[in-house]
């Protein structure tokens, strides 16, 4: 297939397609319209059905639904409106039900502003909304991953029978790139969901619930559910740039700042310091063994975030001490140039060790 | 080959169009392309903006605080962006609404009266492709067989503009011609 020029939000809804997701439930809210914009008019060619709800609370519950009847299911919104889905997001984690949710990240906290940021890690990685739960949170810096991520995000969803979030900012949403689709997979080919509940005449009855009265009931869903979490641990994944042979310094970046790192990097280059860049594509689960490992070939560890210091937190935990770890952040919409993670970096070197 | 162009003026003049246009020829090039606007909160009647990156190799940062190349459609946008631009680089100034030249002496400057040409040609609206024609021709950076041909295809729903937007970009392409430099660096 031949490459298109796409935006990413667009890149993202085809994707979806692509992924034989033929339902989306969202509301509208800026920097990812594009996406309900793309959705709305694709999924009826295809067969599909495009419903802008009346709130992201009722979103969310529409994708309960659809998701329970065993459907792939897909919505996006924006951080404040991916803080109102939080309710159905808990429910579909207890329920176990699979769920694509894209998060085009903006500035907070309330309604923030509309410009690129990564103040959500927290909400994605920790669970988001109540009770003891986690998501698959899937973090592209192309347009062309976006497009791959939330192709495999389906597949994830399905295979942890678990919501899957895939968390961009609104340059990842807007930017144009060269995309082309992997795979297409029709709705038909898709496996069965033997839990969904598609009507039980001549079996069991299925439910989809997320109330356990019973505390030792309970008690065992959250263990089974915990069991389920670091099994995903299979799914790490990550990119190593520049970083064969050690560095001076390791930038610990995902998204868009990964991508402003890499032209650091080649800045640097011409200067003699050596940057070696490591970029998490899954935030949860972290792929923490091979960040210890990469750290331990750095002299310091720079991690540069558009937020005032969350994914820091994840790394100093992983490096635990062996390397420095300094941290870079810009917020409110303002993003780092090539330049500043250049000249933190040489500041890291600087210092004595 | 790595060039980084900022393309500005105001909301409506159409320069997200004349940047998707160099992204779309430099991608047919089988160059790394990305094409990034300006989103912020300003809209109507404000400047609007968008960067252009063209590579061979894939793409890092697809915001660029220094360009290598400036086209400008407005006085708002050339004073905005005028110091950004680095040295050996070029500036693109739609002169017919822009009273003054860009200030700075270590860039190739190309003066092109955009507007008054797209008048001639029976359409205000097609300054920007001017100003497009002159880039390329002045910068190289793209081809403009490859241009003519996304450009066909972009107004492909409306094919009465096709030939008074190839003809706005080849009078555009000869006052650029006049300017050639080479603006490819890193």
């Amino acid at each position: 297939m031949a490459k298109k020029l796409m935006k990413g939000c667009e890149a993202i809804g085809e994707a979806a397609i692509h992924a034989g997701c033929r339902l989306f439930f969202g509301y509208p809210i800026t920097p990812q319209n594009e996406i309900p914009e793309y959705m709305s008019a694709r999924l009826p060619q295809v067969g599909g059905m495009f419903v802008q709800a009346e709130s992201e609370v009722a979103a969310s519950n529409m994708l309960y639904g659809a998701s329970g009847a065993g459907c792939r299911v897909f919505t996006s919104s924006s951080s404040p409106g991916i803080s109102l889905m939080m309710e159905g997001v808990s429910y579909m984690a207890g329920a176990e039900l699979p769920v694509v949710i894209v998060n085009i990240m903006r500035g907070g906290p309330g309604l923030g502003g509309i410009l690129p940021s990564q103040s959500d890690y927290f909400q994605a990685t920790k669970g988001g909304g109540h009770g003891d739960y986690r998501v698959l949170v899937l973090a592209p810096s192309t347009v062309q991953e976006a497009a791959d991520l939330v192709i495999d995000a389906f597949d994830l969803a399905d295979k942890y029978r678990n919501p899957v979030m895939v968390v961009g900012d609104g340059l990842i949403g807007q930017m144009m790139e060269p995309v082309e689709f992997k795979k297409t997979i029709k709705p038909e080919e898709l496996a069965e969901k033997p839990w969904a509940t598609t009507g039980c005449a001549g079996r069991e009855r299925n439910v989809i619930n997320s109330l356990y009265l019973d505390p030792e009931q309970l008690e065992k869903h959250n263990w089974d559910l915990y069991a389920k979490y670091q099994s995903m641990a299979a799914e790490v994944r990550h990119e190593d740039y520049n970083t064969e042979g050690g560095c001076d310094v390791l930038i610990v970046a995902y998204g868009t700042v990964a991508r402003i790192a890499k032209t650091a990097i080649d800045q640097a280059r011409e200067k003699g310091l050596k940057i070696g860049l490591f970029r998490p594509i899954t935030l949860y689960p972290y792929p923490a063994e091979a960040l210890a490992k990469a750290a331990l070939g750095a002299k310091a560890v720079l991690v540069a975030e558009l937020s005032t210091g969350q994914m820091v937190e994840d790394v100093r935990a992983i490096v635990a001490g062996r390397r420095p770890v300094a941290f870079h952040g810009r917020v409110g919409g303002m993003v780092m140039g090539p330049d500043d993670l250049v000249a933190e970096a040489e500041k890291l070197v600087a210092v004595p060790a | 080959m790595y060039s980084e162009i900022v393309l500005a003026g105001f909301g409506g003049q159409g320069v997200l169009l004349i940047g998707k246009l160099m992204a779309y020829a430099g991608m047919k090039a089988g160059h790394e392309v990305t094409w990034l606007p300006s989103y912020g909160p300003e809209m109507r009647g404000g400047t609007c903006n968008c960067t252009v990156v063209l590579s061979d190799k894939p793409i890092g940062s697809p915001i660029s605080k220094r360009p290598h190349a400036l086209i400008v459609l407005n006085l708002p946008s050339l004073d905005k962006f005028e110091d950004t631009v680095r040295p050996g680089g070029i500036i693109v100034v739609n002169t017919s609404l822009i009273n003054r030249l860009p200030r700075r002496t270590d860039v190739t400057v190309v003066p092109v009266p955009a507007n008054e040409i797209a008048l001639e040609l029976g359409n205000a609206r097609a300054a920007n492709m001017v100003a497009l024609g002159a880039f390329i021709a002045a910068s190289g950076l793209v081809d403009r067989a490859n241009v003519g041909e996304v450009l066909k295809e972009s107004f492909a729903a409306r094919p009465k503009l096709v030939a008074i937007n190839e003809e706005a970009l080849r009078r555009g392409f000869e006052i650029g011609q006049a300017h050639t430099t080479a603006v490819a660096a890193g």
